[in-house]
C-alpha cells in the first residue's frame, strides 16, 4: 500500500515506517519564530538549561511589529538580539527582512521533504515548496529549543484537485477562499492537506503559497504542493542545505479527495467574522470601506503588487478611502521598486509601509476605529484581529483590493481589465 | 471530582476574540492576560469568572491564531477545563502544554446550559451534568504527565533534571 508525503516525511524523520494516526516523536530540520521569541525566551529561562540545543535550527525573524512602536516591543526586540548574539543563533533576520513566512522562504530554508516547525499559525505556508511544515505554541517551541525533539500525530490527507484555468481577473485567492468557503473552516482539522490538479501545477510559487498559507484557515496542519520543475528552479541557489523531493505514492491512502473545478470561478470575498464566510463578488459588490490593505504573508509578493499596480495605474485612489501597501519582505520591495511598481502605487495614492505584518494583527500601523471596516488581502477576518471589536474585515484578492480602492467600495476587478 | 460553573458558547470561537492580537506582544505576565479572556467574545467573562469555572462550547474551539495566550489566559482566569465539540488543533496542543485539561464530548457539549454546574472526573473521563453522566477519553500517559506537572514547560524541566 503506498504512502502519503506526510508518511513518508514523518516516517523518514522517525526512521521507521509510519501511518497516519501514528504518533511519532522527531526533531525538526528548522524552528522558526518571529517577535515571539521574546516570550519563548523567557519559558526557556525556565527550564533551567543554559544553551540551544542545535542553534542552527533556529531561524528567528522579526516582522510583527517592526521597527518597535512602543517601548514595550523595543524590549522585546532588545531581548531577542541579546539572546541570538549570547547563544550564536545563526539565522537572525532583524527588522529590515520582511515577514517572517516570506524571508524564510526566499532565503531557502522552505525545502523539499524537510520538517519545519514553527510558532505561528501559517507555518503551513512551506509545504509549497513540499516540506512537512506546522504550527505549534512556544512553550513547545522553548522545549524544542532545549531538548531538539517533539511528537507530532502523522495527519491523514486531504487531497484537493483544483481543475480548470484561471478565468481572467481571478487568482489563487479566490480559489483558497472559495474552498474554504465551500468546506468549512475546520474541514480539515489535524489534517494535511495536499493540492494537486493542472490549476495547481500551474500557479507560479507565489500562487501556492497562497494555497498553503491558507490551508491554516480550513484548520489543516500542514498543507502541501507537489515540488516540480518550478519548484526546483525558483530554489536554484536559494536553497540552504540539499534536500530529497517526496511525494505521495500514486496508491496512497487519502482520507478525501476533494474536486474544486476554477473553469468559471468568479472573485471571491470573505465577509465579516469568518473566513469561511466567503460570498462571491456579485453579492458584496457596493460595500463601503474605509480601510485597504495589500500586503501580508498570503498577498504581499511581486506578483500581487504587480497585479494592484495594474489595476491602480493612472488612477487615483478614492478620497474616502486609506490604502496601505505592504511588500512582504525586502527583497519583494526592491523588485517592485526597479519595475516602477512602487511608483505607479504611490502615485496612485497608496501609503506604502515598510516590509513586515503591519496592521494585520492589529497592533500598529493602521488599526481600525469602531465602526471601521477593512478590504483586505490578508488571510484572517476575525473580530476584532486589526483592531476595535467593533470594526469589520473583508478579505479578497489585490485585484479585487485595488479595483475597490478607486471607487471605495467593493469593486469586481474585472471591470478594468 | 471537582465541580464547576459553566460559561457556554457556540462554534468556531477563534483566538482573536479569546485573546486578542493587539496584546500578544504587549501584555506578557499570565495574571494580566487573565484580565483580557474572552473579551472581544464576552467582555462580561473575564470580570466574572470564578475560579473552577469551565467554559462549555461547539465545534473547532480555539481556531486561528498560535498564541499560545489564548489557553494561557483561561488558564490563569481560573478555568478548569474546556468542553467543547472539538478543538483546532495548535489550541490542543497548546492548552495540554499549558496544563489546561481539553475534552471533547459532543453529548455533553448538548446537554449543558449556560450557568450550570457541573462535575468533571479526569480520572475516569467523566462529565456529570443536570441532563446525565457524559464520557470522554482519559487521557493517554504522556498527556496525563504534562497536564499534572502544569504544563510542558514544568514537564520538561523536571524531565531535564533527571537526565542529568
Ligand atoms: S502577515 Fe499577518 S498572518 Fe502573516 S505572519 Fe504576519 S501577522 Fe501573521
Amino acid at each position: 500500500m503506498g504512502k502519503t508525503f506526510s508518511e513518508k516525511i514523518l516516517g523518514l524523520k522517525a526512521g521507521r515506517e509510519v501511518q497516519a494516526g501514528e504518533v511519532v516523536t522527531v526533531s525538526p530540520d528548522r524552528i522558526l519564530s518571529h517577535d515571539n521569541s521574546a516570550a519563548i525566551i523567557k519559558e526557556f529561562k525556565k527550564l533551567g538549561v543554559k544553551s540551544v540545543k542545535a542553534p542552527q535550527k533556529l531561524v528567528i525573524i522579526l516582522d510583527h511589529i517592526v521597527p518597535a512602536s512602543s517601548e514595550k516591543y523595543a524590549s522585546n526586540h532588545k531581548t531577542i538580539r541579546e539572546f541570538v548574539a549570547e547563544q550564536n543563533i545563526p539565522n537572525f533576520f532583524d527588522v529590515p527582512n520582511g515577514i517572517c513566512h516570506q524571508v524564510f522562504s526566499e532565503n531557502g530554508f522552505a525545502l523539499p521533504g524537510k520538517l519545519i516547525l514553527g510558532a505561528d499559525s501559517h507555518t503551513t505556508s512551506y509545504g509549497a515548496f513540499g516540506a512537512f511544515s506546522a504550527g505549534i505554541g512556544r512553550s513547545e517551541v522553548a522545549s524544542l529549543w532545549a531538548v531538539d525533539e517533539t511528537w507530532l500525530r502523522v495527519p491523514e490527507t486531504i487531497r484537493i484537485e483544483i481543475n480548470g484555468k484561471l478565468p481572467s481577473g481571478v487568482y489563487a485567492k479566490d480559489v483558497i477562499l472559495k474552498i474554504i468557503g465551500d468546506e468549512g473552516a475546520d474541514r480539515a482539522n489535524y489534517k494535511a492537506v495536499e493540492f494537486t490538479g493542472e490549476a495547481v501545477k500551474k500557479f507560479s510559487l507565489a500562487s501556492r503559497l497562497v494555497l498553503t498559507n491558507m490551508a491554516a484557515e480550513m484548520g489543516a496542519k500542514n498543507g502541501y504542493c507537489e515540488p516540480d520543475e518550478k519548484t526546483i528552479q525558483w530554489l536554484g541557489d536559494r536553497a540552504k542545505d540539499d534536500f530529497n523531493v517526496v511525494t505521495s505514492d500514486p496508491d496512497a491512502v487519502f482520507e478525501a479527495v476533494l474536486k474544486h473545478d476554477i473553469f468559471s470561478l468568479e472573485p471571491q470575498v470573505a465577509c465579516p467574522h469568518t473566513v469561511d464566510n466567503v460570498k462571491p463578488i456579485s453579492e458584496v459588490e457596493g460595500t463601503g470601506f474605509h480601510q485597504a490593505l495589500i500586503g501580508t504573508c498570503t498577498n504581499g509578493r511581486l506578483e500581487d503588487l504587480e497585479v494592484a499596480a495594474g489595476i491602480l495605474k493612472g488612477k487615483k485612489v478614492h478620497p474616502q478611502v486609506r490604502v496601505l501597501v505592504i511588500p512582504a519582505s525586502r527583497q519583494e520591495y526592491l523588485k517592485a521598486l526597479k519595475k516602477g511598481i512602487i511608483e505607479i502605487l504611490a502615485e496612485a495614492g497608496c501609503i506604502i509601509l515598510n516590509p513586515g505584518c503591519g496592521p494585520c494583527l492589529g497592533a500598529h500601523q493602521g488599526v481600525l476605529a469602531p465602526g471601521e471596516v477593512a478590504l483586505s488581502t490578508a488571510n484572517r477576518n476575525f473580530r476584532g484581529r486589526m483592531g476595535s471589536r467593533e470594526s469589520e474585515i473583508y478579505l479578497a484578492s489585490p485585484a479585487t483590493v485595488a479595483a475597490s480602492s478607486i471607487e471605495g467600495k467593493i469593486e469586481d476587478p474585472r471591470k478594468f481589465l | 471530582m471537582k465541580k464547576g460553573r459553566v460559561w457556554k458558547y457556540g462554534d468556531d470561537v477563534n483566538t482573536d476574540v479569546i485573546f486578542p492580537g493587539k496584546y500578544t506582544y504587549s501584555v506578557l505576565e499570565p495574571e494580566e492576560m487573565a484580565r483580557h479572556a474572552l473579551e472581544d467574545l464576552d467582555p462580561d467573562f473575564a470580570r466574572k469568572v470564578k475560579p473552577g469555572d469551565v467554559i462549555v462550547a461547539g465545534r473547532n474551539f480555539g481556531c486561528g491564531s498560535s498564541r499560545e495566550q489564548a489557553a494561557t489566559c483561561l488558564k490563569h482566569a481560573g478555568v478548569q477545563a474546556v468542553i467543547a465539540k472539538s478543538f483546532a488543533r495548535i489550541f490542543f496542543r497548546n492548552a495540554i502544554n499549558q496544563g489546561l485539561p481539553v475534552l471533547q464530548s459532543e453529548e455533553a457539549v448538548d446537554s449543558i446550559a449556560t450557568g450550570e454546574e457541573i462535575e468533571i472526573d479526569f480520572s475516569s473521563g467523566k462529565i456529570k451534568t443536570k441532563k446525565g453522566v457524559f464520557t470522554f477519553s482519559p487521557f493517554p500517559e504522556s498527556v496525563l504527565g504534562i497536564l499534572e506537572e502544569g504544563g510542558l514547560i514544568p514537564y520538561t524541566r523536571k524531565k531535564l533534571k533527571g537526565k542529568k
